[in-house]
């Protein structure tokens, strides 16, 4: 084997996991160093959960290794390993009477004698990482009683007290409010940054996984289709591609599905350039009208959505003022919409021909004011 | 200080710091073993003085103390009430723990050595190994008893394990178990009434359930394995702890969680089929038990729960054994009858309840 895999601080060497003996995803190379967080992304029943039981030996490992800090993990004894990692699961656990203090206190586990009595350096722990995920106040609350929210950030301050070196976490964000998917994200990310902690865990939400991840393994269908950083991995095309969605559903840029687009022949032509289009496209979108827009740069913040939502977009090459040729394309292109509609308001250098598209839409007769209550197709038949 | 021990039961406060939450904790544990504990004492004296003979305190405590007495009295009291009641106070103990550790076992608050049909399956075996020995002119004695007990014990429990394997359902389970025990009682009265000896009365009034009939060499063996088999749980005390969180945490602290299981189903089995052996089937105190002590100690933590478990058990099997013995006098009732009484309406509540919660 290569001798670059030693330097990691956590790694498989040909993993194949799987359930009773029956392989599911072979010869998996995981590779991580502390202070990093792995992504375990991929649709549903991919395998995602099978790879992070198997690490935290929930799974047999049908075959291959996986080293911590340089040892064989399977060589490694329970206490030893319980004193590294930490798991954060999906499953939901009921326990009876426990306030969520108790069940945070079970991360000291590795850590007490054989009676599992705390002593005061525990108890102090235990505060600590209540205080870190900002639960102090939820400590004398009953476990069972507390939100979803508040669940998994108790979970996760059981997890810090048990002091690992490394976290595995099974879609921990997956019952929260995107409130609460944030702030169990960002104190994960704090965990990492301060303590110095692998992790390694599964997300369904792509556009944090985007944002979150140093490094990012795709599983679909019983193999790792591909790894690497988040810039790597996030293409649209790759995403709809792992994913099976038609292309365009994924938008790179802004880390966010969008609904296909309509593409029939165009009805309406939108006007736009500096964010001002985007609304009006995903309505456009949502009411089923197909739609052509310009004239707009390649590097408008418009363009990204304009390219999966527009049945046609006439564009004109970065930081270039709009050209004759685009001005005459997108004019043509108007002159066969029965409505345009201008959301843009300002004018400048780069995009004057903008506006003498709009003065040629005024004296057509053809432009529609923009009003966000109303919908557009009752504007239309008002309008005809 | 009054203020304070009331302070105890009450609902903790949300304002309130930590250290003082905990004193709280330890205050309502303290006084919770003290009541408990004064509450055994009180039905150990009454247990002593109840009966168709009746003595005053201050006469008990001389023949309890060896300072003579009347003869016939004294042998009542040492040969007749103090080894049934140190059954009940023991036997109950050991229901109570080893309904716990069924509990924790299933993660299922209704389960226990009865519900689950283990208690049947030992009673059957019990039934059968003493008309195999009978019939051959032996008395069964304590080891003999014990060992089927805990062979019959193991059969049922194999079955709910499979079965368990089988439906994640709980609710499942305990109807499962509930079948089991209907289907041992069956073979077990087919078995008694068509078993052809004069000790079959006996063996009749066993398989109801009851303390009586215990002797000092009895109470000497079954002290020797509930004692051992609830320190062992005790000692378990802290695995048992985090299996509470359920399997995988607890395999992620470290538990070898295929011994430990062999473990509680070891132990559980023990103290159930000991119960079994000696006083017969005995109904819901495993059940009812953990969740009285669990509530009045306000916790789940094993390492309070398991000594609770045995105290609490012990004194509501003494409370029962006092009912069964005294209300219809001279007719005893199987303590099963008396325990069902109290026993299964906190089942019923533990349901509703978690019907609610769930």
């Amino acid at each position: 084997m290569n001798s670059m895999a030693k330097e990691f601080f956590f790694y498989t060497e040909e993993m194949t996991v799987g359930y009773d003996g029956k392989p599911l995803i072979r010869d998996i190379r995981i590779e991580l160093d502390r202070g990093e967080i792995l992504t375990l992304i991929g649709p549903n029943g991919a395998g995602k959960s099978t790879i992070l039981k198997s690490v935290t030996r929930q799974l047999k490992l049908i075959g291959g290794c996986v080293y911590l800090d340089g040892r064989q993990m399977q060589q490694m004894t329970g206490r030893e390993i319980a004193r590294r990692q930490a798991v954060v699961l999906t499953e939901r656990i009921r326990p009876e009477l426990m306030t969520c203090e108790d069940v945070v206190a079970t991360g000291r586990y590795p850590y007490t004698g054989s009676l599992g009595i705390l002593g005061r350096e525990d108890r102090v722990k235990v505060r600590a990482a209540l205080q870190t995920v900002h639960a102090a106040d939820l400590a004398e609350r009953d476990f069972n009683a507390v939100s979803d929210g508040q669940r998994q950030r108790i979970l996760l301050a059981r997890a810090i007290c048990q002091e690992p070196e490394l976290i595995v976490l099974d879609e921990p964000t997956s019952f929260l409010d995107v409130k609460h998917k944030l702030e169990f994200l960002q104190i994960l990310k704090q965990m990492v940054r301060e303590r110095h902690v692998a992790v390694i865990m599964s997300l369904h939400e792509l556009d944090l996984a985007q944002k979150i991840s140093d490094r990012l393994f795709c599983v679909k269908g019983g193999h790792i289709d591909r790894h690497g950083t988040p810039e790597e991995i996030f293409t649209s095309d790759y995403i709809c591609g792992l994913y099976d969605l038609p292309v365009g559903a994924w938008n790179a840029a802004f880390g966010c599905v969008e609904l296909p687009a309509v593409r029939r022949r165009p009805e309406v032509f939108v006007i736009a350039g500096n964010g001002s289009g985007i609304p009006v496209y995903r309505r456009l979108q949502r009411e089923g009208i197909p739609f052509v827009t310009g004239v707009l740069q390649e590097n408008d913040v418009d363009y990204p959505a304009a390219r999966d939502l527009a049945a046609e977009v006439v564009a004109e090459r970065a930081f270039e003022p709009i050209g004759e040729e685009a001005y005459a394309l997108a004019l043509s292109k108007m002159r066969q919409c029965r409505r345009v509609l201008c959301p843009l308001q300002t004018f400048g250098a780069m995009n004057r021909r903008n506006e003498e598209l709009l003065r040629e839409a005024g004296r057509a007769g053809i432009l529609v004011k923009v009003s966000p209550g109303r919908k557009y197709m009752h504007e239309q038949a008002g309008g005809g | 200080m009054a203020q304070q021990l009331l302070q105890a039961f009450q609902t903790p406060q949300p304002g309130q710091s930590p250290a003082d939450g905990r004193r709280r904790q330890t205050l309502r544990c303290g006084l919770s073993f003290v009541l408990l504990s004064a509450l055994l004492a009180v039905l150990f004296v009454w247990n002593v003085n109840s009966g168709s003979v009746n003595l005053t305190v201050h006469e008990i405590f001389r023949i309890l103390t060896r300072r003579g007495g009347d003869e016939t009295a004294v042998n009542i009291i040492w040969q007749i009430r103090l080894p049934r009641i140190l059954a009940a106070v023991i036997l109950g103990g050991a229901l109570s723990v080893s309904g716990f550790l069924l509990q924790t076992f299933f993660h299922n608050p209704i389960a226990g050595p009865f519900v689950l049909g283990i208690s049947s399956g030992a009673k059957l075996v019990v039934a059968l190994s003493m008309i195999f020995l009978l019939g051959r002119g032996i008395t069964a004695g304590s080891a003999v008893m014990v060992l089927s007990a805990f062979f019959g014990s193991m059969i049922s429990m194999g079955f709910v394990l499979a079965v368990s394997r089988k439906v994640r359902q709980m609710s499942m389970l305990v109807i499962c178990g509930v079948m089991i025990s209907y289907i041992c009682s069956a073979v077990t009265d087919f078995v008694v009434t068509f078993a052809d000896d004069s000790n079959i009365v006996n063996l009749h009034n066993w398989s109801l359930g009851s303390f009586s009939g215990t002797t000092w060499s009895n109470v000497g063996v079954m002290t020797v394995i509930v004692f051992s088999a609830v320190l062992l749980t005790f000692l378990l005390s802290k695995p048992i702890g985090a299996y509470q969180l359920g399997e995988d945490y607890a395999r992620n602290l470290g538990v070898n969680v295929r011994v430990f299981r062999v473990c509680l189903i070891l132990l559980s089995s023990v103290l159930s089929a000991c119960v079994t052996a000696f006083a017969g089937p005995v109904s819901f105190v495993g059940i009812a038990v953990p969740h009285l002590v669990k509530n009045l100690w306000k916790t789940s933590k094993p390492i309070v729960v398991v000594p609770a478990c045995f105290l609490g058990g012990a004194v509501f099997c003494l409370f029962c054994d006092l009912i069964a013995r005294t209300v219809f006098a001279p007719t005893e009732l199987s303590i099963s009858s008396v325990t069902a009484v109290f026993g299964a309406p906190v089942v019923i509540f533990i349901m509703i309840r978690r019907k609610k919660t769930a």
